[in-house]
């Protein structure tokens, strides 16, 4: 006798959700883990795409691998100062950066004047740091498209600067350089001797680096026109930095709203410019950041020219105490727009410190830009956007 | 704009909205904003010609000990580089707050951080889920009076 087999005529198919997505599943549609564990997510990411085929319907981001609650020990230090190795630890390929907000941001609250040869030294390091950080997110990002050689170029350039930092601090990722008031050490005698020579030395390899990757045909073919994301839509998101400026908006902190002595010196803003397709495609992306490192130069060059004579550390406070207040500081990173949230209760340790990660930011826009992209053209824009996933999770 | 004029278009506007505003004595000006109002007045500052808060720079939520949660929104606008903090007070019992979400998409995922690690609800938003920590993490961390767990899915937490 033949059985019936009736479970499998039934057509009424179970409905699959996705946590994040807003509709249910449909039958052509499928799941792709990408992450936390693949190389071109530059670190513990893993996104969750919904494809169609080869068409990327969604991607949904999950985050948090990284968390080491940075939020949480900020107020479980017995001092202001403590923080600043956990600063380090954030965007760790630009940790000076990260010092140099916190500092300022506490600098504000206990309304302390920082001598001018430490403004100089710490916009020189900053501006060092960007370059590093910068070289980078172009050497991955022309890694990520299946160019290997520029990565080497940009590591070999980026030592030259970790060398500067390892003779001034004695360490080369995370420096712990910066302190609120001052410095922690004071440069060595050829420090600006060393800052020339890295300038003159530095300056062709930007060409260097155009011509082996920027303008590259195949590189070009994979960026431009892929993941454009309108000026609009990066305001709203909230994105900063080379983002921001890659579609087309003149924006940069170190301009239009100046900390520490930037508004002294003479630079540019890079924006894109949809040279090789429309603006705020990835390829404007990346070249805001090839730009932004000759800007760079300009801005080290003169600073290297003009430091003062002066102590470095007579203005670091023994005793950190500010009064009650809360305040909400923001300083240009390499990823963008670095925000520190302090609110301070009148004791030695902040009662709470809320970081605005740039890259936490830049990243929620991920989905909204790949949203009817190529899955290979995933990989492009994330890589575009440039994130270090130790301050997405802090 | 400075704060000042900032504060009274707001309070022309939203007169049983705005709770408190403080301008001098603190280094950022702020409003307080009652918990159910604060998408209007979002609104009402992003699309208001002479005030055009179109960037939220940052969205944090709070732990005032003693019952009392808040969120702080940080605006700015780049059309006429001014600034502006809101402040929702909420309490752990009550914590609902109405997303700004629709307003500025930046304020999805800090949201979702809120949420996540303070425990304020943002009635309004279309995906809220816990975002650094894992779903089935119990309690919220940056609560002043949260004990941390000495077991997470029956595996003991040494530190």
């Amino acid at each position: 006798m033949e059985a019936t087999l009736t479970s499998l005529n039934d057509t009424t198919r179970r409905q699959v959700l996705i946590p994040g997505f807003s509709r249910p599943l449909e039958e052509h549609e499928m799941v792709i883990n990408m992450g936390p564990q693949h190389p071109s997510t530059h670190g513990v990411l893993r996104l969750e795409l919904i494809v169609d085929g080869e068409i990327v319907v969604d991607v949904i981001p999950h985050i948090g691998y990284l968390h080491r609650c940075f939020e949480k020990h900020c107020e479980h230090m017995t001092n202001y100062q403590q923080v600043i190795p956990y600063c380090d630890r954030m965007d760790y390929v630009a940790a000076m950066n990260n010092d140099h907000g916190y500092a300022v941001a506490c600098e504000k609250l206990l309304k302390i004047k920082v001598p001018e040869r430490v403004e100089y030294i710490r916009v020189i390091m900053a501006e060092l740091q960007r370059i590093a950080s910068h070289l980078i997110a172009i050497g991955t990002y022309g890694m990520d498209i299946g160019a290997f050689t520029p990565f080497l170029y940009c590591f070999r350039d980026r030592e030259r600067i970790l060398d500067i930092f390892e003779q001034t601090c004695g360490a080369r990722l995370l420096y712990n350089y910066i302190w609120i008031g001052g410095l922690s050490h004071d440069v060595p005698s050829d420090f600006q001797q060393k800052v020339k020579d890295f300038c003159k030395y530095f300056r062709p390899n930007i060409k260097e680096v155009n011509d082996l990757l920027s303008y590259n045909k195949i590189f070009v073919e994979r960026t431009a026109n892929v993941g454009v994301l309108p000026a609009d839509v990066a305001i709203n998101y909230g994105a900063s930095g080379p983002v921001l400026r890659g579609s087309g908006v003149k924006w940069d902190l170190r301009k239009n709203d100046p900390y520490s002595i930037y508004d002294r010196f003479d630079w540019e803003i890079p924006v894109g410019t949809g040279k090789m397709g429309t603006v705020g495609d990835c390829w404007d992306r990346y070249m805001v950041r090839v730009n932004e490192m000759e800007q760079s130069l300009r801005i080290i060059e003169q600073a290297v020219e003009n430091i003062p004579a002066g102590d470095v550390q007579s203005a670091v406070p023994k005793r950190i105490r500010p009064d009650t207040a809360d305040l909400y500081v923001r300083t240009e990173t390499p990823k963008g727009e670095l925000g520190y949230y302090i609110m301070a209760d009148g004791t030695t340790s902040p009662y709470r410190v809320k970081v605005k990660g740039p890259c936490f930011v830049n990243l929620s826009l991920l989905p909204a830009i790949s949203r009817g992209s190529m899955i290979s053209d995933v990989i492009a824009i994330l890589g575009s956007i440039d994130i270090v996933l130790g301050e997405v999770d802090r | 704009m400075i704060p000042q004029e900032i504060a009274d278009n707001l309070k022309a506007k939203f007169a049983d909205a705005i709770l408190d505003v403080k301008l001098d004595g603190v280094i950022d000006p702020y409003a307080r904003v009652a918990p159910g109002k604060i998408k209007d007045v979002a609104v009402f500052m992003r699309d208001q010609e002479n005030m055009a808060f179109d960037y939220l720079m940052c969205l944090s939520g709070v732990d005032y000990t003693g019952g009392k949660l808040g969120v702080v929104y940080h605006l700015s606008s780049m059309k006429w580089n001014h600034k502006f903090t809101l402040k929702v007070d909420v309490t752990v019992e009550n914590s609902h707050v109405q997303s700004v979400e629709s307003v500025w998409k930046t304020a999805n995922w800090h949201e979702r951080e809120a949420f996540d690690m303070i425990g304020i609800v943002f009635d309004g938003h279309p995906d809220l889920r816990r975002i650094l920590l894992p779903d089935d993490w119990e309690g919220y961390p940056l609560r002043k009076d949260y004990k941390v767990p000495e077991y997470y899915n029956g595996m003991k937490v040494p530190y």
